[in-house]
């Protein structure tokens, strides 16, 4: 099963103000693709268009085309729970549900849709996402303790799980590693690196080595000044935009001249 | 470095600062020299208790004026103003609570718990004062009213305050509309409590006939003085959920109002309940209302929608106002005493119930 | 169109959101309406009064002047209970927030609380049973030496069971409420600001009127209003403690009622036209407390820092 994602000709509103325009990008199946960018270039705003989050938002509204494998996203038939049911989302800070255990966090997308799950196939579920998380070693003998008693590594990982338990085909990451420490953060790239067998990951960064360690193609947004929308300026593999960029505002964003 | 200043002990950092036990000299001055002016005018343990305040807060004004100056002495002047606000504040609740405790106490008994007033008139009132024997009748009734009357409140109130608290935190865009609720039940909590039950018996005396009384118009009454308290309280509670909760429910795919109903809710729930315990305090002790929808009587009735009902601040009132025997007082009272002392008991122990919900199921969180 | 496999709804109770945002919203209009009810059920049932012959009305007088003394009764209540309770709430309230040594300033402020949770019969049989019969020695006091002022005109009550009573009374009960919102405003005093005014080298006081009262004049205002609107309300209190009758500028004497109070006394008893005059009254005190009620929220609103209610 291929799930790329292609977009086209895509325009982000916040009601009249115009946050991200005239974005077109062809993501891959199966690779990590990664967002880099100064803060305020629309880069996490643009990714949450991509599962139709941005819609949270009161006003916010897009024109253009998102395609998951041919089917756009917006089209008026379509069901945002869908969208999200097939395109997962990981947060900046971890955010396991503080009323559930670890097991029901990882099982929140399905028990919360009221969906029938005999006890055995929970199970497996719990222990075949956890284990995608590299979790299962660290927390199978306390499933039922709350999920919020993890460090704040494990928690993130607890939230990778309970995304891939959903079964999604893409999942997008905002900034995952930007709430954790050091090691934590390590865990979690190689977890991404292991992800992009059976997913595609879009991940958004602050952190240009993460970029280069984690993505295979590298995305570049900028904005021009505050309040003028933010643009998508170079798209490339992630080894050119990093060496061998052919825009001048990315090399100076990757050299850090600026940003 | 001149020999003089080393010679001089006290420190310039201090200097102005009177010595701490001045202030106590001064408090015995006031004791004795208020007892002296009291006895002149008729000793009076209240008239002494004033006069030493007034003593005590002038002469130690005067004297931190005399060390120090005008900016000292003000300073000081209010600091004493101020404790002296606490405890005056604090005087009627240590009488009520006193009060209650020593009148109400008594009267506490089985009967008083578990026979009603049904068949107790002035003539047993009478014969207990004559024979010195125990007092008859109890609030039976009233406290199967009051439970009644205020689970059926609840009952009312906790649906609607909590859907109206969910639209206007989750589903409201900041509109008119969701203005015109928010300030009106602000407004709403401002109501007279007898406001409310006229409310309820002009309502019920349109629907069924004028004179409709009974438990259940009570509860209406009583649920337009709740519904405003557990709106503001859900209102604060789902406001304090993370966004980010409702964000991840969202992202894997779970509806709006099962994301609200399995995750935001769940996660505030200590909040709502203890604000519902609270409102339930709040209106347990309300007599306007029940006054002018629910009637008054002296037996036992059980159900809410037909007849009269009595609730034990009915009780207390009608006890105090119109004694059972006009001639021997005594009985109502100690009885009124004694319902009152429920009463508060009830309240205390709703308050206290919705601190420990509060605390016993907030969410466990580590950050 | 239909190639698009996102189409398909894979995720069940879509009808389930537009019946639960209907509920909420059905729930919060009905908030408006029950406030609407209010006002509409009161004028229905108040209407007879309008048309009603003037010596029908009790007094025989007409409405007019059977409603004016006991909303001046009211009023006089209220504004004894508003003298005494603002500047000892403002006082117990600064105790709390800038006073009391910190680890038991919370504990205090359960106390305070505390007044809040006494129902309001219970302060109307203290006042009836302990307060009045106390106080009733100071009037004769105030009528002997101060009878020359109109308020203390004697012959002072042998009962104590006079509007000041009342007006006593229902200063302990709204005394908590302007305490807690007070505090609550004082403790949102900008800490740089409290900090700024002590390292210029002022004293308590000074840094209380330099930072803190400017910050909270206007939560100040509303707590009294808020306050006002309980005491314009408050029932049994009067109902119990005032032994009333006729409007009098002697607060020391028997005599003046309340518009409350009034309801409660007699409504258990009414019918007919006398009913439609208790709820036309309950209408009027409706009026002026949601005025007083609407002109709090008014300050409240205007200055958004202060978080109101409760």
């Amino acid at each position: 099963m291929s799930n790329r994602i292609d977009v086209k000709d895509l325009n982000v509103y916040y009601s009249k103000f115009l946050a991200v325009e005239d974005v077109n990008i062809n993501i891959e199946a199966r690779s990590v693709t990664a967002f880099i960018g100064p803060s305020g270039c629309g880069k996490s705003t643009f990714l949450r268009t991509l599962n139709r989050m941005h819609e949270v938002i009161p006003g916010a509204r897009v024109e253009g085309e998102v395609l998951l494998d041919g089917d756009n996203l917006y089209d008026s038939a379509v069901d945002p729970v869908t969208v999200r049911g097939r395109i997962g989302m990981v947060f900046q800070r971890p955010n396991p549900f503080p009323t559930m255990s670890i097991r029901d966090n990882v099982l929140a997308g399905v028990k919360l849709n009221n969906k029938r799950i005999s006890k055995s196939d929970a199970d497996s579920l719990v222990e075949k996402s956890l284990r995608g998380a590299n979790l299962w070693n660290e927390v199978k003998d306390r499933l039922a303790r709350p999920g919020s008693g993890l460090s704040g590594g494990q928690q993130q990982r607890l939230c990778i799980a309970r995304a891939i338990a959903v079964s999604p085909q893409v999942i997008l990451m905002d900034e995952p590693c930007s709430a954790l420490d050091p090691i934590s953060t390590l865990a979690i790239e190689d977890l991404i690196n292991e992800l992009k067998a059976e997913y595609t990951v879009v991940i958004v960064t602050h952190n240009m080595q993460q970029a280069a360690r984690v993505s295979d193609k590298t995305a570049f947004f900028n904005i021009a000044g505050t309040g003028k929308p933010g643009k998508l300026i170079e798209y490339g593999e992630t080894t050119t935009i990093f060496n061998n960029p052919a825009v001048k505002a990315t090399e100076d964003y990757v050299s850090g001249r600026f940003g | 470095m001149s020999s003089s200043t080393l010679e001089k002990r006290r420190s310039q950092l201090t200097k102005g600062r009177m010595p701490g036990y001045v202030v106590w000299v001064v408090l015995a001055a006031a004791v004795v020299l208020g007892a002296a002016v009291s006895a002149l005018i008729g000793f009076n343990i209240i008239v002494w208790a004033i006069l030493t305040a007034v003593f005590f807060v002038a002469g130690a004004t005067m004297i931190t004026a005399a060390f120090g100056g005008t900016r000292k002495a003000s300073d000081s002047l209010m600091t004493y103003l101020v404790y002296g606000c606490f405890i005056i504040a604090l005087l009627p609740l240590l009488s009520v609570i006193w009060t209650v405790l020593e009148r109400g106490l008594p009267g506490l008994s089985y009967d008083f718990f578990f026979t009603s007033m049904n068949g107790v008139t002035g003539a047993t009132d009478n014969a207990s004062a004559e024979n010195g024997s125990p007092v008859l009748g109890g609030a039976y009734h009233a406290i199967v009213g009051t439970l009644q009357i205020t689970l059926w409140a609840t009952l009312i109130s906790v649906p609607i305050g909590l859907m109206a608290a969910v639209y206007l935190v989750e589903y409201g865009t900041g509109g008119r509309l969701d203005r015109a609720i928010t300030f009106f039940v602000d407004v709403m909590t401002g109501i007279p409590s007898i406001v409310a039950g006229l409310f309820a018996a002009a309502l019920f005396g349109l629907l069924f006939g004028p004179g409709t009384r009974t438990g259940f118009v009570a509860a209406v009454a009583l649920s337009v003085l709740m519904i405003p308290v557990v709106v503001r309280s859900t209102e604060e509670m789902l406001k304090i959920v993370p966004n980010e909760l409702r964000e991840a429910a969202y992202a894997l795919g779970v509806r709006k109002w099962r994301t609200i109903v399995k995750v935001v809710v769940p996660t505030a729930i200590s909040g709502i309940a203890s604000g519902v315990t609270l409102a339930i305090a709040r209106v347990i002790g309300e007599t306007a209302p029940i006054l002018v929808t629910a009637g008054f009587v002296s037996s036992i009735n059980t159900n809410v929608f037909s007849g009269w009902m009595s609730t034990l601040p009915t009780f207390i009132y009608y006890q105090i106002l119109t004694p059972t025997s006009p001639t021997n007082i005594d009985a109502s009272t100690q009885r009124a005493w004694a319902a009152a002392l429920t009463l508060i008991v009830m309240v205390m122990l709703l308050n206290l119930a919705a601190r420990l919900i509060a605390r016993a199921f907030a969410p466990k969180t580590s950050r | 169109m239909s190639t698009n496999t996102l189409t398909r709804s894979e995720v069940g109770g879509k009808s389930g959101d537009k019946i639960f945002s209907g509920a909420t919203l059905a729930a919060g209009c009905l908030i408006l309406a029950v406030l609407f009810g209010v006002a509409a059920f009161l004028v229905i049932q108040a209407l007879p009064i309008f048309s009603a012959d003037p010596t029908d009305i009790t007094g025989g007088e007409g409405f007019g002047s059977y409603i004016f003394p006991i909303v001046i009764g009211t009023i006089i209540a209220a504004s004894i209970a508003l003298l005494i309770a603002t500047p000892l709430g403002i006082g117990v309230a600064l105790f709390i927030s800038h006073y009391a040594p910190r680890r038991l300033a919370q504990g205090f402020g359960y106390l305070v609380d505390l007044l809040a949770a006494i129902p309001s019969v219970v302060y109307g049989a203290w006042g009836y049973a302990v307060l009045a019969p106390q106080l009733a020695v100071g009037y004769g006091w105030l009528a002997e030496n101060l009878g020359w002022l109109p308020i203390f005109e004697g012959p002072a009550s042998q009962t104590g069971r006079t509007i000041l009573t009342a007006g006593i009374v229902l200063a302990v009960m709204v005394l908590p409420i302007i305490t807690s919102l007070s505090r609550e405003i004082f403790l949102q005093t900008p800490t740089l600001h409290e900090e700024a005014a002590l390292a210029m080298g002022a004293t308590r006081l000074e840094m209380i009127r330099m930072a803190v009262l400017p910050f909270a004049r206007a939560g100040i205002v509303s707590a009294a209003m808020l306050g006002l609107g309980r005491a314009l309300g408050e029932t049994m209190a009067v109902a119990l403690v005032l032994s009333g009758g006729a409007l009098t500028a002697s607060l020391i004497q028997s005599g003046n009622q309340t518009i409350a109070a009034e309801i409660a006394l007699n409504f258990p008893e009414a019918f007919g036209l006398r009913l439609s005059e208790l709820i036309a009254a309950g209408l009027v005190l409706f009026v002026i407390t949601l005025a007083v009620n609407i002109i709090a929220r008014w300050i409240i609103s205007r200055h958004k820092e202060f978080s109101g209610a409760n």
